[in-house]
């Protein structure tokens, strides 16, 4: 039963860390809006979504079927990246704005916005399946398939770790996410904009007191989020070469589960939520067969929610939960 | 608000209207409710006709319309309404429960041989059970983590069934027994309980037999010490427990009330259905149900009756824009918690709490009242 696992130990270590780190930085996107608005975006999934969308979309366009090198490889990667992150922030703010803002004006229930969520969440994957997918990528009949996109970048073997093959497109989408992570947490922690989003976290009514504007914080939240989610997207792309109308539904889940594993709120917990996820979700594939790793995910996520509710890293955005 | 002032006056004079009836409905004596309800259930009785069928469902059969998705659709609704509109507990995993149910039927029915009545009692334990497993370790937590580790099971449930061969895995299982058949017993040309394949209409009788039965326990339940209790905790879940409500034993009630009702639907419905697989239990039909129960009017049983049959005719009747209908369907859940959170028919009860606060949900946070809004009472209770 674990011979698999001890067998090939490395293989599943690194791409646990690789989809970890993806699921960190979808996790940012859940961690920072519950922090402000306690609110379980449910939507980020299919913010997500349109990230991988817009990034396939690029390679499409650009008309890549070789692998590029050079600078042109830097090129289309930085194109994807922006595509990603733009779509996916745009999206995120329009999803604030229509979904959320008039329920948020009239001091709805948090059940209310959940539904609406929910709501925006089915309307957007039945855009892309029956519009965008047929339309603008020109697949008729075809926008519920899964699509493949073709690999931009040549993906050569770096170095070897035990046994483990470690390739250059691995270490790039796990340096670029640590990277923007790293990033982020300077922005919250050092920067003016990032005080505001911490105050009103803490405690919305005083922050307006201190001359916060809540409406430009929440905004800003959703735009943080959605560029981290649209550049998780990109390198979703880059890794797993697909993209589908639903593929956000599961890997959204997972993200909000690494945000409560790691301490919803707490950004430097999305990313240790985020890897602990990965690499328990594959070492418990290579154990009970790959069939069984959706289910672990959520085994885990329900035994630390029983155990220690505020997670790993406990809950820092906010200090109490309401 | 609204600039179309006329348009706003014709709106409220339609929920004036229906006030006024809830009004007369509230202090009509009891005789001539008992004679409301006597004739909603002859109506119940007599909706599979094909003239009406003509109307309401030109595109596929209405008598398999009214047993699923509609008949299913409001039993379900009932159910989760127990969890989410009486105690406040947010339940996005409602759909393992019917699958235990469906499981409970498919698995005894076939491998045991045990026949549909046995089993409808093993498959409402059997939910029954399985909620208080669930919510026994997970109901300490609140609001959105509850919905968050249920909406988990419902998946592991899922996932579970798909991966494990012995219960078939992806294909499911086929060849589900009917529920024994009573020849001979002949009401308007209708063989009313023989279960065979081509009349459903046997199949929607029982249904409505079970709903029934379900509404006047849920309804006795309501009126109760225990409902009593679910509403202390739905409005407030500390006060409750400081005036001596059991917080936990009554929220552990309401979950395993509601698993219940899931999996007694989920047996009927396998009953009738022959084969079931894990696809059959998609995340998608646990967030209809909550969209019906919210819809409808969270918290009252005619307001999720209603919701949970607009939610499941609506899309049958317009087939025609079939394509569309989840796109419609998602935008029109957004317009709805924008236009009317509270339902189109509320209780009154739950409209009152809204009003003051947020109903005992949890409001959101970096909600400032501005010079519309009500005053947050939620945040300055906590």
């Amino acid at each position: 039963m674990f011979d698999n696992l001890l067998g090939s130990f490395w293989p599943y270590t690194i791409d646990g860390l690789i989809l970890g780190a993806i699921y960190g930085l979808v996790a940012l996107g859940y961690t920072m809006v519950y922090g402000v608005l306690r609110l379980i975006n449910f939507a980020h999934s299919e913010v997500f979504m349109i990230g991988t969308m817009a990034s396939a979309f690029v390679v499409m366009t650009l008309g890549i079927t070789q692998p590029l090198t050079g600078f042109a490889l830097v090129g289309g990667l930085l194109l994807m990246v922006l595509a990603g992150g733009a779509a996916s922030a745009g999206s995120a703010m329009l999803l604030e704005r229509i979904a959320y803002r008039p329920l948020r004006k009239r001091g709805a229930s948090r059940l209310a916005a959940l539904i609406s969520a929910i709501g925006a969440s089915l309307f957007l994957q039945e855009l892309f399946a029956l519009v965008i997918i047929p339309h603008v990528f020109n697949r008729p009949q075809q926008g519920r398939n899964q699509m493949g996109v073709a690999r931009i970048m040549q993906k050569d073997t770096l170095f070897t770790i035990g046994g483990a093959q470690i390739r250059v497109d691995q270490v790039l989408i796990f340096v670029a996410s640590i990277g923007m992570m790293i990033l982020l947490d300077l922005l919250v922690n050092r920067t003016k904009i990032g005080r505001g989003i911490r105050a009103t976290s803490q405690d919305p009514e005083t922050a307006v007191l201190m001359g916060v504007d809540i409406d430009k914080i929440v905004r800003v939240t959703f735009l943080i989020g959605g560029l981290m989610a649209g550049i998780a997207g990109a390198l979703f792309v880059l890794q797993f070469e697909v993209t589908k109308f639903s593929i956000g539904f599961l890997l959204g889940i997972k993200a909000f589960t690494a945000a409560v594993l790691g301490g919803i709120g707490n950004l430097r917990g999305a990313l240790v939520g985020g890897l602990f996820l990965g690499l328990i979700e594959n070492y418990g594939a290579a154990i009970f067969g790959s069939g069984w790793k959706d289910v672990i995910a959520f085994t885990v996520l329900v035994l630390v929610l029983m155990f220690r509710p505020t997670g790993i890293l406990g809950e820092s955005l906010q200090q109490a939960r309401a | 608000m609204s600039t179309n002032s006329s348009m706003t006056n014709g709106r409220n004079a339609f929920w004036a209207f229906i006030d006024g009836i809830r009004d007369r409905w509230a202090s009509a004596p009891v005789w001539q409710r008992w004679t409301v309800y006597v004739a909603l259930f002859v109506i119940a009785l007599l909706l599979p006709s094909d003239s009406l069928g003509h109307v309401m469902s030109p595109y596929s059969d209405w008598a398999s319309v009214l047993f699923f998705p509609i008949g299913t659709y409001v039993v379900l609704a009932i159910g989760l309404n127990v969890v989410v509109g009486q105690a406040g507990l947010l339940d996005l995993g409602y759909v393992a429960f019917f699958a235990i149910g469906g499981y409970s039927m498919a698995l005894l029915g076939t491998k045991l041989g045990l026949n549909f009545w046995e089993i409808l009692i093993a498959g409402v334990l059997l939910s029954a059970l399985s909620g208080i497993v669930l919510g026994g370790p997970t109901l300490r937590l609140r609001g959105d983590y509850l919905a968050i580790v249920t909406l988990g099971f419902g998946e592991i449930v899922r996932q579970t069934a798909e991966n494990t061969d012995a219960i078939g895995g992806p294909r499911g299982i086929a060849g589900i027994p009917h529920p024994p058949s009573i020849d001979g017993i002949e009401v308007f040309g209708v063989q009313i309980f023989h279960y065979g394949v081509l009349d459903p209409r046997p199949y929607y009788y029982l249904l409505v037999v079970v709903a029934t039965a379900i509404i006047i326990f849920v309804k006795r339940w309501e009126k109760s010490r225990v409902g009593r209790a679910w509403a202390a905790i739905r409005e407030d879940e500390d006060a409750a427990e400081v005036m001596g409500v059991p917080t936990f034993k009554f929220k552990l009630l309401a979950f395993a009330i509601g698993a219940s009702i899931g999996g007694a639907m989920g047996v009927v419905w396998a009953g009738k259905t022959i084969s079931i697989n894990p696809n059959d239990f998609l995340f998608m039909l646990s967030a209809t149900i909550l969209a019906a129960v919210v819809l409808g009017g969270s918290g009252n049983i005619p307001g999720v009756i209603l919701g949970a049959f607009l939610v499941a005719w609506l899309p049958e009747r317009f087939r025609g824009l079939s394509e569309y209908r989840t796109m419609v369907f998602g935008a029109a859940l957004v317009a709805l918690m924008i236009f009317r959170p509270e339902g189109l028919l509320p209780s009154r009860r739950r409209k009152a709490e809204l009003a003051e606060g947020t109903g005992g949900m949890g409001s959101m946070g970096a909600e400032v009242p501005g010079p519309e809004a009500q005053p947050a009472a939620e945040g300055a209770a906590k």
